[in-house]
């Protein structure tokens, strides 16, 4: 297999390496991918964009064996093949990583790589010649940090994805997919993992990249390939086209302006929130102001304590040091409830995990608040939900009664933040508000978190997405190793930002 | 554009009301029409009070069972309580002959709570998985009945006491169906009020629950102290209905396990109904009778249980959630000016 270092053929010249042609699926008589065709060359990055709920995920299940097409053919390699079950897919050559990981938190990183499938020597699993060729694996990644035999559960996200990939290297694989591989991930991880899979790609794999960041997709991608409601819209050169296009193919109408306008000057009112030498195990002498009617930014790499300063600001994880005052009143809340009680709320990154109970209605999961916490605004919350629904504008079939686990990302996050907003809180956080969400409710959240600002609220937003977090605020902190490294105003380019957050002496820290 | 404020048409709010208890009505309707077939007296007015009465311990145990398991845990010792409960109070008689019923049934579901209360602290704040506190707090008060007793219980229950059990209101109503509509009434008020909303969600999801707010120790404990309680007030109708015996309460916390489970309370917690839960109670409770009618041996009336609780658990597994799910998605993509979620 000759690696190919050539920019690879779009889609004309060589026999492609992949070929789905008319591919169709239902779900109980709904139809959610309508023949959809689609081809992949080796050494090919093609990215599959649209919004949630297009058929991305259920075309990439299809070609990994995980759903049964109801009809359409896959070729790959010029044989036709049918799955039934991800095994014969992982068998041809077909590697999928899926958002959620399938590795074994208490085992290996080598165990996890070679997992079902063990070298064996005398009958006896051979763990040297396992770990041997975990460890040749990640050396030809670059990834020699990792050690085959640290356990999966010490790794962090970025260290875990790699475990996926290398086992999906592990098999063989000609075709990887890859669904959303950066949602997870901090911007200079996610800058490392382009890197990997461009190297990937120029190894030979055909690579099917997913994504909602189309910065992304345009860096890293020869093809771009649109669906809408199940339905492919159209495949272009990435060279070809800009992001306008593709946007407006992926939601059939123009975005218009990507953020809401900033706050005027007289618009900002004043404190709602002062912290003064904030600390603990994660941060070190924190003094941030949040003022009412004003969207504060906060920067910085995955582990800088973006996460963690959210979370001491809302006594989940509280400061063990530092002066607090809310509104006045002095407090360092030492559990969330002292942080409701005193007008604080938390959008928090795992919606699934953290900011919903799932299998309950919405209704229930919009009053949750206000029932754990009582306080004067408990009963117009309840009264009013209908008009809290309306004010983060959610699409709901079923009304208030329908579970929360059925809605699209961008709807579930509203519910999260309807929570939070029948509280009337004075202080609202929210840590990667548009995680997992598609572009039109993206844009609807974030005209959101600028109306709740114009009606007072001070606003504090983290995100790994630089855009959004430039787009968004009307000033930017940034964070390195627990201390805050520096205040940008708005609109701060990019560049200045990554320059504070990477650390203020040495420079190429970035480097991939 | 849908919003949040439609109203459902009529029969699927009917739908929606009954929810994860369909199939355990639909059970229940079968289960009673099967009765009528095979014993046509059995809806006379006070036959069928009598079968109610019986059910009315087990009905009692499931109200308080649902509770704990829909916050996700287990409570297996309320057989136990049941057991010394009874036996407790043939003792406190055995000391004060004279003592008036109600003072010794608050005694019972004081001790109760006090036992719930236990198993709630040691589970919440000792991390112990409330399996193993449960089980154990079994083994503690079987262990201490047989010591206390010898194995062989003494004393009586005056009439006044077992009136509750086994006598009528009114002369045909009984006092057990009452206290057992009570338990009712009281158990669907409870999970309509706030305290009820912020079970569910903390047996749903504890971390979005406690960053909610919501004090989710303070929660459980409530549940088992709840389940205790029950488990108490089934005592007093339990002995007043078979007397006092070492057994009295041998086997109950499993089948009020299994009329949860066949309720459609999901194992886990999160999720379910608590008058499906008591409806679950009711169709054992028929089982049991129609196969006593059959000329079952009552020997494999727990033989029956394990295969109940086995297929309800797997069947609301295997079946319900993937097709209600496939079928709630299904109608979220039918529309076509916001797309739903993913399918899985």
């Amino acid at each position: 297999m000759p690696a190919t270092r050539e920019a690879p053929p779009p889609g004309g010249g060589a026999a492609p390496l992949l070929t789905m042609r008319n591919v169709s699926k239902s779900f109980l008589g709904v139809r959610v991918l309508h023949d959809v065709s689609l081809d992949l060359a080796a050494g090919e990055v093609h990215a599959l964009v649209g919004e949630n709920g297009a058929g991305k995920s259920t075309l990439m299940k299809v070609l990994a064996g995980e759903h049964v097409p109801d009809s359409g053919t896959i070729e790959l390699d010029g044989t036709t093949h049918a799955f039934t079950h991800p095994q014969q897919a992982q068998a041809a050559g077909v590697g999928i990583i899926h958002q959620e990981f399938a590795l074994l938190e208490h085992r290996t990183v080598a165990e996890n790589v070679f997992l079902g499938r063990e070298p064996t020597r005398y009958g006896m699993v051979d763990r040297r010649a396992m770990e041997r060729r975990t460890g040749e694996l990640l050396a030809e990644l670059g990834e020699s940090g990792v050690s085959p035999r640290a356990h999966v559960r010490d790794l962090s996200v970025a260290r875990r994805q790699t475990v996926e990939i290398v086992k999906a290297l592990a098999s063989d694989v000609r075709v990887l997919v890859m669904d959303e591989p950066t949602a997870p991930l901090a911007e200079h991880e996610a800058r490392l993992l382009h890197a990997l899979v461009r190297r990937l790609a120029d190894r030979g794999l055909g690579i099917l990249y997913i994504s909602h960041r189309l910065r992304e997709v345009f860096e890293l991608s020869h093809r771009i390939t649109v669906l809408k409601d199940g339905r492919h819209v159209t495949t272009v050169p990435t060279a070809d086209t800009d992001t306008d296009t593709i946007v407006r193919a992926m939601v059939g109408r123009e975005l218009g302006a990507y953020y809401p306008p900033r706050a005027r000057p007289g618009e900002t009112g004043g404190t709602a929130l002062t912290l003064r030498g904030g600390g603990n195990r994660r941060l070190h002498g924190i003094d941030l102001d949040l003022r009412s009617g004003e969207v504060t930014g906060i920067a910085g790499l995955q582990g800088s304590g973006r996460t963690s300063l959210a979370r001491a600001l809302f006594g989940a994880a509280p400061f063990t040091e530092g002066d607090m005052t809310v509104g006045g009143r002095t407090l360092r809340p030492r559990s969330p409830r002292e942080a409701i009680r005193a007008g604080i709320a938390l959008v928090t990154e795992d919606r699934k995990g953290e900011g919903l109970a799932l299998r309950q209605s919405v209704r229930d999961n919009a009053l949750l608040v206000t029932r754990a916490v009582p306080g004067q605004q408990h009963a117009s919350a309840a009264r009013g939900l209908a008009g809290l629904l309306d004010r983060v504008r959610l699409q709901a079939r079923g009304g208030s009664d329908q579970q929360v686990q059925f809605l699209s990302g961008g709807n579930q996050q509203k519910v999260v933040i309807a929570k939070w907003l029948a509280a009337a809180p004075k202080v609202l956080l929210f840590d990667e508000p548009t995680r997992g969400v598609d572009v039109g409710a993206k844009a609807a959240i974030h005209t959101l978190v600028r109306d709740l600002a114009k009606e007072g609220l001070a606003v504090l937003i983290i995100s790994s997405e630089l855009p959004e977090l430039i787009g968004m605020s009307d000033r930017i902190l940034v964070m390195s190793d627990g201390r805050l490294a520096g205040e940008l105003p708005a609109g701060a380019p990019e560049e200045d930002i990554m320059r504070l957050a990477t650390g203020p002496a040495d420079e190429g820290t970035a480097a991939a | 554009m849908t919003t949040a404020t439609a109203t459902p048409a009529p029969y699927k709010r009917i739908a929606a009301a009954l929810g994860t208890g369909i199939p355990v009505y639909a059970l229940l309707v079968v289960l009673l029409l099967a009765l009528a077939v095979t014993d046509p007296g059995f809806y006379e007015l006070d036959r069928f009070l009598a079968f109610v009465k019986r059910a009315a311990p087990l009905v009692i145990l499931a109200a308080g069972q649902y509770l704990v398991i829909v916050s996700g845990e287990f409570d297996l010792s309320v057989g136990a309580i049941v057991t010394a409960g009874v036996v407790v109070a043939a003792q406190l008689y055995g000391s004060f002959p004279d003592a008036h019923w109600l003072v010794i049934s608050l005694a019972l579901v004081l001790a109760g709570a006090v036992v719930g209360l236990a198993n709630g602290l040691i589970t919440t704040a000792l991390r112990v998985p409330s399996f193993i506190t449960t089980l154990g707090m079994m083994l503690i008060l079987e262990g201490a009945v047989f010591y206390w007793t010898g194995g062989s219980p003494k004393g009586v229950l005056p009439e006044d006491f077992r009136a509750l059990g086994r006598n009528s209101a009114f002369g045909w109503l009984p006092w057990a169906v009452l206290v057992c509509l009570a338990v009712g009434a009281f158990a669907v008020w409870l999970m309509r009020r706030d305290y009820g909303r912020t079970l569910l969600a903390t047996g749903d999801s504890e971390r979005t629950a406690a960053l909610a707010g919501v004090r989710v120790h303070r929660v459980r404990v409530l549940a088992f102290v709840l389940s205790g309680v029950a488990a108490a007030l089934a005592a007093v109708l339990v002995g007043g209905f078979s007397g006092v015996s070492a057994q009295a309460g041998r086997g109950l916390e499993f089948e009020a396990i299994t009329a949860v489970v066949l309720g459609g309370v999901v194992l886990g917690g999160g999720r379910g109904s608590v008058v499906a839960a008591m409806a679950g109670a009711f169709s054992l409770q028929a089982l049991f009778t129609l196969l006593n009618l059959q000329g079952v041996s009552g020997a494999l009336e727990s033989t029956v249980q394990g295969v109940i609780v086995i297929a309800a658990v797997g069947l609301g597994a295997a079946n319900w959630s993937r097709v209600r799910g496939a079928a709630d998605r299904s109608r979220l993509r039918r529309r076509a000016d916001s797309p739903g979620g993913t399918p899985s």
